[in-house]
């Protein structure tokens, strides 16, 4: 009967990688973040390398994928600012597209793993706990860079007694930006394997294209909300 | 016996959280969903543009289920009060 199913649904358990007594990491989350990252640096390191006049197919899509990248932080940021803030935005963008269409694509389940099992790299909670977390710094520190000091007048305002709701803000933003993020990619994925527990064939194949849909809309949603933050303290 | 009824509680519970966070974000989706379409009927040319805030907004309700449906998922696999 075990081996009937196709795929069986594991929740919680990771491939530990030992670094010492207390540090341990989840190995299969950082193996496909890292193969991600390689596979986008690689692809628009060599689509950008000869630039042309008259762009072949990979020049075009690196630009039309420039252009779109562009136009999202620019909607949000202005003219004055959005130069500074577009590689963050950007990265961001293109590392959370490439992990929850990875988690999809790329038969991972071919890998056989003694532990946990490979699956989409925000599908773990510190993936998008850590970038939700790296986008209040950067707020921080946009808002410290460009208004100095004044940066603090943006708590009483518009007036004082809202300072305790301003300060929860702060706390909320990247918490909200975390479980958004992570719920939609693990409640793609644990449809897609229920679905696949009961019909193996053919059933799953249209929610998997509504998840590939959903995932890229997170993607496009965490890039706007970044910038919108950004754009909120600097205004 | 203790473990056994906070896991049938957990269970409840995990049920009434999904349910009870699809209801707000599924009338707010139709009434969004609603106001587009008119839109669009009003203003055919503009369709683009509407189906752009529209599936913007629809992801921003979509996360209040979310909300419910992490509570659920963590109540059912990783339940901080069963040891």
């Amino acid at each position: 009967m075990e081996s009937f199913f196709l795929s069986n649904i594991e929740v919680g358990s990771h491939f530990y990688i030992k670094y010492n007594e207390n540090i341990h990491f989840h190995g299969e989350t950082i193996i496909g973040s890292l193969f991600v990252v390689i596979v986008i640096s690689l692809f628009l390191f060599f689509s950008t390398k000869e630039l042309k006049i008259l762009p072949e197919l990979f020049q075009t899509f690196s630009e039309t994928l420039f252009d779109f990248l562009k136009s999202i932080a620019f909607s949000q940021l202005g003219p004055s600012f959005y130069m500074q803030f577009l590689p963050f935005v950007s990265t961001l963008f293109l590392f959370i597209f490439g992990c929850n269409w990875s988690g999809t694509l790329i038969p991972w389940k071919i890998l056989e793993l003694s532990e946990g099992e490979f699956a989409a790299p925000t599908n773990d909670i510190n993936t998008t706990a850590c970038l939700a977390i790296l986008t209040s710094i950067t707020y921080f520190y946009a808002g410290f860079k460009i208004k100095g000091l004044g940066y603090f007048q943006r708590y009483i305002k518009p007036s004082v007694f809202l300072l305790p709701i301003n300060i929860i803000e702060d706390f909320t933003k990247p918490l909200s930006l975390n479980f958004r993020l992570f719920g939609n990619i693990v409640a793609d994925e644990l449809t897609v394997s229920v679905l696949c527990s009961l019909v193996p064939l053919f059933i799953p194949i249209p929610i998997m294209l509504l998840g590939l849909f959903a995932s890229s809309i997170q993607a496009l949603i965490f890039a706007t909300l970044a910038s919108a933050y950004i754009a909120e303290v600097i205004e | 016996m203790v473990d056994s009824i906070i896991a049938a509680a957990s269970v409840i519970a995990s049920a009434l959280a999904v349910g009870f966070a699809g209801i707000g974000p599924g009338i707010g989706q139709g009434n969004a969903a609603g106001q587009a379409v008119e839109g669009i009927a009003r203003q055919p040319e503009v369709e683009g543009k509407i189906r752009g805030t529209l599936l913007l907004s629809f992801a921003f309700m979509e996360a209040l289920t979310i909300y419910g449906l992490v509570v659920a998922l963590s109540l059912l696999f990783a339940n901080p009060f069963i040891k």
